[in-house]
C-alpha cells in the first residue's frame, strides 16, 4: 500500500450569482443567513473563532475560522469525527468571491483527507463485504 | 462518471472476477493455481479474469520460477471511496439553496 490513500484531495464547486460580493458575503458570514442555506451554526467572523455546524442528519462539524478578508475570502476548518474511522474527515473550506460584470463568481474549495483511510482500506472481511454491497448498489444505479 | 469509474465498475461487475479480487483482498497474494482451485471455473478462465483485473489496475502480478503470483492493488479502489465526489454533490445542493436565499434577501 502506498501514500495515495492518505493524500490530500479537493472538492471544488463554482457558480456565478447575479448579485454584488457584499450581498454574498452577508449570506456567508451572518449566522441566521448561513443557517438558511448551509447549517445551524454559531459562526462569528473572527479569525480563531471556533464554532460548530449542525446538520439536520444530527452530524456536528468542528470548525475554526482561519482567514477572513471581507467580500473576498473566507476560510474555515471543516472537521468531522465519527465512530467509524472511515467517515472521519479533516478538511478546510475556502470561499473566494470575485466580482464579475454581472455579479459575483463564488468558488468553494474543500481540501483535506480522511486520516484513517488507510485502516479503512485494509479493513476486515466484514468491511469488504459492506464495501462490495455498496458497490452492487452503485452498479444497479449505473444501469 | 470518469473513465476510471467506468473501468472499475465494468471490471468488478462480473461476479466471478469480483470473487477473485475479494479473495486476493482478504487472503493476500495467490498463485493462479490456488485461485483456480476455489474459483469454480477453469484455469484459462481465471487467467483471463486476472488479465482484466490487471488492466484495471486492481491486481499486480509477480513471476517466480514457473509460477505467477497475483496480489490486490487496493489503491485502485480509491476513486470509488473518494469523499470529494460526495462533498461536491453536497455543495452543489447548498449552492442551490444559497441562490434561493439570495433571491429572497434585500440588496
Amino acid at each position: 500500500m502506498n501514500q495515495a490513500a492518505t493524500e490530500t484531495r479537493s472538492a471544488i464547486v463554482e457558480r456565478e450569482f447575479p448579485y454584488p460580493p457584499e450581498k454574498l458575503w452577508r449570506a456567508l458570514t451572518q449566522p441566521h443567513l448561513i443557517e438558511e442555506w448551509l447549517m445551524k451554526n454559531d459562526f462569528k467572523p473572527v479569525v480563531g473563532h471556533r464554532f460548530n455546524l449542525r446538520g439536520e442528519w444530527g452530524g456536528v462539524l468542528d470548525c475554526e475560522v482561519l482567514a477572513i478578508e471581507p467580500n473576498k475570502e473566507l476560510s474555515y476548518t471543516w472537521n468531522f469525527k465519527h465512530d467509524d474511522a472511515a467517515f472521519n474527515l479533516q478538511s478546510v473550506v475556502t470561499f473566494t468571491l470575485t466580482p464579475t460584470s454581472n455579479g459575483t463568481h463564488l468558488r468553494m474549495e474543500q481540501s483535506g483527507f480522511r486520516p484513517d483511510q488507510r485502516q479503512a482500506f485494509g479493513g476486515a472481511q466484514a468491511g469488504w463485504q459492506q464495501f462490495f454491497g455498496k458497490l452492487d448498489q452503485l452498479l444497479a444505479r449505473e444501469d | 462518471m470518469s473513465t476510471d469509474h467506468d473501468t472499475l465498475f465494468r471490471t468488478l461487475a462480473d461476479p466471478t472476477r469480483r470473487g477473485i479480487f475479494e479473495r486476493l483482498c482478504r487472503e493476500g497474494e495467490q498463485t493462479v493455481a490456488a485461485l483456480t482451485a476455489q474459483a469454480g471455473v477453469s484455469q484459462p478462465a481465471v487467467s483471463k479474469h486476472l488479465g482484466l483485473l490487471k488492466q484495471a489496475g486492481l491486481v499486480r502480478d509477480r513471476h517466480e520460477g514457473r509460477q505467477t503470483h497475483y496480489s490486490a492493488q487496493l489503491n485502485a479502489l480509491a476513486p470509488l471511496i473518494d469523499w470529494t465526489h460526495d462533498m461536491t454533490r453536497f455543495w452543489e445542493g447548498r449552492f442551490d439553496q444559497l441562490e434561493n436565499l439570495l433571491k429572497r434577501m434585500d440588496q
